[in-house]
């Protein structure tokens, strides 16, 4: 309760200062509309920014997914095989040196405006979080564990079966924190690179139209949107951890 | 409880016999079959190692030597291990703990006999539940219960008694020795009263080497006021003190 409070304390702190600006500096509206001109936009425009704000919520969701599993699969792959560490741990950080903004164009050149080019982005960009904070996890497997696994005749099949893969569990669940952040933003750069749908489509498009009010009221519902994303995860994340060891 | 140990392959003998330069000079420690053999020591005198280099766990040492059973036949598969830590996996109930031996071989688990094996420890009520729902004595009656469920003849326990309160110390200890009586048992110990308590043969390891403790002459586990198990502490903590 007291974490919903402080959070309605910080919006209102955050709309005293941008009244206050308004306020202070009285700026033309294209520049730095008031909160209430966004309230108004935000009611006015909000079938056109629920309807592509669904579209990046499909596009974050599915890459979300997509990514994870890729993720969870390639840590697993990574941990089992020490062939498959040496060759793929250099792919993974020369990957990691490469921004994934300078890819955005590729993926729209080879997939197209649609939503593939966005939800590949997305899982590019939680890929790697998910991966390592999962793998870091599956190689710090309690010692005591796997000795006691030694003396019971296990196979190394096993061990990662039954031991490294459950307690690496709250490993992944970091990495599945990270990646609620970063699915989001991954969308959005595909929607700014090329689209035709997508919060990060109409963003681009209010601003150069000068409806800034349009934009500002895209930003806030992105902004909800990934905030509720990860309150969410964080809160399954939490609870699951919770609910298996009780 | 009193129903005899369970049916079991009994203990063999083992002999280790070697050094590891740099911890311990050359050694001979036998471990006589179907009786505890506790190795006290201070700490960092290796005994740890010696455990781990029976069980054929990784001890990152240069032991040059051999360990052998009397009946010349293999170790692995014929041992089972206890440590400090009750090694628990928090996310598997008290069953499935009792049960992962089989489970990490791919065999079958033998529920009836685990379920038999936590009624004798006093925990029929407590199958279902997690370790965190257990005390650090019950949770050392979960790993003695694994333990009986390996059903091997050798038994290595590394100071799995140390972290528990002064009566349920007395209590878990007991309870494993009703139960894996007939088993070669090797126990490592930092406490002298312990090692006279339940040590049917004692072994001090420190710098200079192994050498043999006569035990107190009375049954095993001694009464904790039986005079001579007193006057055993009491030499032991003195041996173990003189060395600094």
């Amino acid at each position: 309760m007291s974490r919903v409070l402080n959070g309605l304390g910080a919006a209102l702190l955050l709309l005293a200062i941008w009244q206050g600006l308004i306020w202070l500096l009285a700026p033309p509206k294209f520049i730095l509309p008031s909160p209430a001109q966004v309230a108004e936009t935000l009611w006015t425009s909000r079938a056109l920014i629920g309807e592509h704000a669904l579209v990046t919520a499909y596009e974050v969701a599915l890459g979300l997914a997509l990514g994870t599993a890729f993720g969870i699969a390639t840590a697993i792959q990574l941990a089992a095989s020490h062939a498959a560490r040496n060759l793929l741990r250099p792919i993974l950080a020369f990957s990691q040196a490469i921004p994934v903004f300078a890819l955005a164009p590729i993926l729209t050149l080879w997939l197209g405006y649609g939503m593939t080019s966005k939800i590949v982005m997305a899982v590019l960009i939680i890929y790697f979080p998910v991966t390592s904070a999962f793998f870091d996890g599956l190689m710090r497997t309690p010692a005591g564990y796997l000795d006691l696994a030694r003396t019971m005749g296990a196979s190394d099949r096993t061990i990662l079966w039954h031991l490294r893969v459950p307690a690496a569990i709250p490993a992944l669940g970091s990495g599945l924190k990270l990646a609620a952040v970063y699915a989001p933003i991954g969308a959005v750069i595909g929607e700014w690179v090329g689209a035709s749908r997508g919060l990060g489509y109409l963003m681009l498009l209010a601003n150069g139209r000068a409806k800034t009010d349009l934009m500002f009221a895209a930003v806030l519902v992105l902004g909800a949107l990934s905030m509720v994303l990860y309150v969410a995860v964080d809160a399954g994340v939490s609870r699951y951890l919770k609910r298996r060891e009780s | 409880m009193g129903h005899g140990p369970d049916p079991v392959t009994a203990g063999v003998g083992i002999t280790v016999a070697g050094q590891a330069p740099g911890l311990f000079p050359a050694l001979t420690l036998p471990l006589r079959p179907g009786e505890w053999t506790c190795l006290l020591g201070p700490s960092g005198v290796g005994k740890t190692t010696l455990l781990r280099l029976i069980a054929g766990l990784e001890a990152h040492v240069d032991f040059t030597g051999t360990i052998t059973a009397d009946d010349a036949r293999p170790l692995p598969d014929r041992i089972a291990y206890m440590a400090q830590s009750a090694l628990l996996l928090p996310w598997a109930t008290v069953l499935d703990n009792v049960t992962l031996g089989a489970k990490l071989r791919g065999d079958r688990a033998d529920r009836a006999r685990a379920l038999k094996l936590l009624s004798r420890v006093g925990l029929a009520d407590h199958s279902h539940k997690k370790p965190a729902a257990l005390s650090g004595g019950q949770r050392q009656r979960v790993a003695l219960v694994r333990t009986l469920m390996e059903d091997r003849p050798i038994v290595l326990l590394d100071e799995p008694f140390s972290a528990l309160d002064a009566k349920t110390r007395a209590e878990v200890q007991d309870l494993a020795m009703e139960l894996l009586a007939d088993r070669t048992v090797l126990l490592v110990t930092h406490d002298p009263a312990e090692a006279a308590r339940i040590g049917h043969a004692i072994h001090l390891l420190t710098e200079t080497g192994l050498e043999p403790f006569a035990p107190p002459s009375a049954a095993t586990p001694r009464a904790v006021d039986d005079p001579e198990m007193l006057r055993a502490t009491g030499a032991l903590y003195a041996r173990l003190r003189g060395l600094g």
